[in-house]
């Protein structure tokens, strides 16, 4: 018989029951809410008079509302009066429900994808939830994380489980050694480039090689939120000692005994030797040069060095199409070399990038240097509250206050915009956020997905730039 | 949820492929804590030319009189065919809601992304899978002809065109029992409380530190 892939292992762990044709349950065992996609499942289990199945398997925090300035004044604190409604409706959620909840002015509050980690809520082996598409980040763990919509969050609210049919396996390998100043932001962006934004639809991916080993468990987090941008729901990284090392000492990780016990079934969390897979993809590290995308879709991307492409060379007519259209949305021409193209604003921040090394990673960029007169507003936004508590013992935001860089305080701020940290119309921006979607992070923004390092490299030369030569 | 058997209704050709569930209802839209509503806000800032939040009254806005919803002949579809891996994007259950607060409970693409594609079965909108070249030819029948409907019979898994012409389409056994009895997912997995909590006993035992 074939050994299993790390996906196949985690599918059989969790199945509570099939249906002939396929269709499973699937038993969750950490569920994160924020207060977005939640209000409507909360008052739909109200309205059928159901209770939660398990409460000690959720913890929610509010993230893609909150402000990132005044939070200690709590929900009152936010101005606009719609998103305050929605905050104050996961309070009272939480409180009616005896949900484990991180307020605003908690130093535990961040993106919620950042936070469960951080706290060790998320754990190798676990399946994990949340109403969010970037819930695939926790797959870094060697879990099985993926977004939901509203009505699966009430569904596991009330039930512990999804309903699923098992999806494909699919290995991204990276093989070999990448080169210097090159990310875990740029190897994903190549493989979304590589692959395109559908080529991973329909399959759970593990990410492999030389390249995602070598990374820190942070780069793979970084490398599995973005699964989603290449159409897979999951995406996921076997654990190796980085990843039990990381997991040592978190307020919820198991303690004594329990530890143990869970370190041994955590070291299986890799595929077998022998396991097949239905689709690999093998991409050259060391290929991979720092990325920035140039149109409105993650897929449209290059490296630092290349040129705008050219519709005209585009033989497919409904792709040439496509970039006609982003080219006019960008405000960009073909051939324009990557280097020549000005940002307005700078946003370091997202749960892909605002982790404390994706902070320490931009810091060594603005350390001394100034940001450039003709950027409008440079932000930096960490993930939560401690990692900004971390940043700030170790001087970062100094650093970046110095360079003339904006510090502010934790949440998904402009990665999506529906706080008040949004682009004008026109503007472009270089952005450590994982969509470049028209309109994403405001509309008739323009946003250019890069790397911490090479974002910070941008705010200090006001247009793109080979962060490699700037060092 | 509705049910859904059969319909017959005009078609409105969204000539886009990876359309992301952004642009299907954007951002500041999702404030709401209601599952209704979303219908005239959906693809805001491709139907109308000014800037939309909530609360306004759109009624009084600038429509874009070039964006294909607006145009007379597409009033009243309830049939949106459009390009590949429609849906991409942010996970937000409000896409599907927007569609078919604005009528659509039929769409009809190459490829769906996942999220998007299992959020529409949830709220009795049936995304429809035809090969490329079908969707060609729809797109082809629909610009060319006012007025043009698609019958669609979920039961016979059948797309008939105005000339009779007949296109079968694949869709989970499952999924099409819950379609078209309407029933609710979650009453029908509360069926098997008991393999739920015999999995749960077993998994304590082995993994006791997930139920820490």
């Amino acid at each position: 018989m074939a050994g299993k892939t790390l996906y196949d292992k985690l599918w059989d762990a969790h199945v509570v029951r099939c249906d002939d044709d396929g269709t499973c349950l699937i038993y969750i065992d950490r569920h994160l809410v924020h207060e977005v996609t939640s209000p409507q499942a909360f008052e739909g289990l109200r309205l059928a008079g159901r209770k939660p199945w398990r409460i000690d398997s959720v913890l929610a925090t509010p993230d893609h509302n909150v402000p990132t300035t005044g939070q200690s004044a709590g929900v009152e604190g936010i101005a606009d009066p719609i998103a305050r409604i929605q905050v104050a409706t996961l309070e009272q959620n939480v409180r009616e429900f005896g949900i484990t909840f991180f307020p605003m002015n908690d130093v535990r509050q961040g993106i919620v994808h950042v936070v469960g980690p951080e706290e060790g809520a998320t754990l190798p082996g676990m399946t994990v939830v949340c109403g969010d598409s970037h819930t695939s980040t926790h797959g870094a763990f060697g879990a099985l994380a993926h977004g939901i919509g509203t009505s699966e969050v009430e569904h596991v609210l009330a039930t512990q489980c999804l309903v699923q049919k098992k999806m494909k396996n699919m290995l991204v390998s990276v093989d070999g050694q990448v080169g210097p100043s090159v990310t875990a932001k740029d190897i994903v962006l190549a493989i979304i480039g590589r692959i395109g934004t559908a080529g991973g639809t329909g399959h759970a991916i593990e990410f492999g090689g030389e390249a995602i080993r070598a990374l820190s468990v942070e780069g793979r987090m970084t490398v599995c939120n973005m699964a989603i941008e290449a159409g897979a729901r999951a995406g996921m990284v076997a654990v190796d000692e980085k990843t039990i090392d990381y997991f040592q000492g978190r307020p919820y990780a198991p303690k004594g005994e329990l530890w143990d016990q869970a370190v041994a079934a955590w070291r299986e969390l890799v595929s077998d030797a022998d396991a097949s897979f239905d689709t690999v993809v093998r991409i050259d590290a060391a290929s991979i040069q720092p990325q920035v995308t140039w149109g409105t879709s993650p897929e449209m991307v290059v490296g630092i060095s290349d040129t705008v492409p050219d519709p005209a060379r585009e033989p497919d007519e409904v792709k040439a199409d496509g970039m006609r259209r982003a080219l006019e949305y960008m405000g960009l021409d073909a051939n324009m070399a990557i280097t020549d193209i000005p940002v307005d604003i700078v946003f370091i921040g997202s749960c892909t990038n605002s982790r404390i090394e994706d902070l320490r990673e931009a810091a060594v960029v603005a350390k001394g240097r100034k940001v450039a007169a003709t950027v409008k507003q440079a932000l930096v936004v960490p993930g939560s509250g401690l990692v900004k508590k971390q940043a700030e013992q170790e001087g970062l935001d100094k650093i970046f206050i110095e360079a003339g860089f904006e510090w502010r305080e934790p949440g998904c701020s402009m990665c999506l915009a529906m706080n008040a940290d949004r682009l004008e119309p026109g503007e472009r921006c270089a952005s450590t956020s994982n969509r470049n979607f028209e309109g994403r992070q405001g509309q008739g923004g323009r946003t250019h997905l890069v790397s911490p390092s090479m974002a910070a490299a941008a705010a200090i030369k006001g247009h793109f730039t080979d962060v490699r030569e700037l060092k | 949820m509705e049910k859904f058997e059969k319909m017959t209704a005009i078609v409105a050709p969204l000539d886009r492929s990876n359309v992301d569930t952004d642009a299907i209802i954007p951002k500041q839209f999702l404030k709401s804590i209601q599952r209704s509503g979303f219908g005239p806000n959906a693809f805001d800032e491709w139907r109308y030319l000014d800037h939309g939040e909530p609360g306004m009254d759109n009624s009084q806005r600038q429509v874009n009189p070039d964006f294909v919803l607006n145009q007379p002949r597409y009033q009243g579809a309830n049939i949106l065919l459009t390009r590949k891996n429609f849906g991409c994007g942010s996970s937000r259950e409000h896409a599907p809601w927007a569609l078919l607060d604005y009528g659509f409970k039929v769409i009809i693409a190459p490829s769906y992304a996942d999220i998007f594609f299992n959020n529409c079965f949830k709220n009795g909108i049936l995304p429809i899978v035809l090969d490329e070249a079908k969707v060609e030819q729809l797109f082809k029948e629909v610009v060319a002809s006012e007025g043009y409907q698609l019958s669609v019979d979920l039961t016979a898994q059948v797309i008939t065109t105005p000339s009779g012409e007949a296109m079968a389409f694949e869709v989970d056994a499952f999924r099409k029992h819950c379609l078209l009895n309407g029933l609710d997912d979650i009453g029908l997995t509360l069926q098997h409380v008991d393999a739920i909590k015999a999995y749960e006993a077993r998994r304590k035992a082995e993994a006791p530190w997930l139920f820490n």
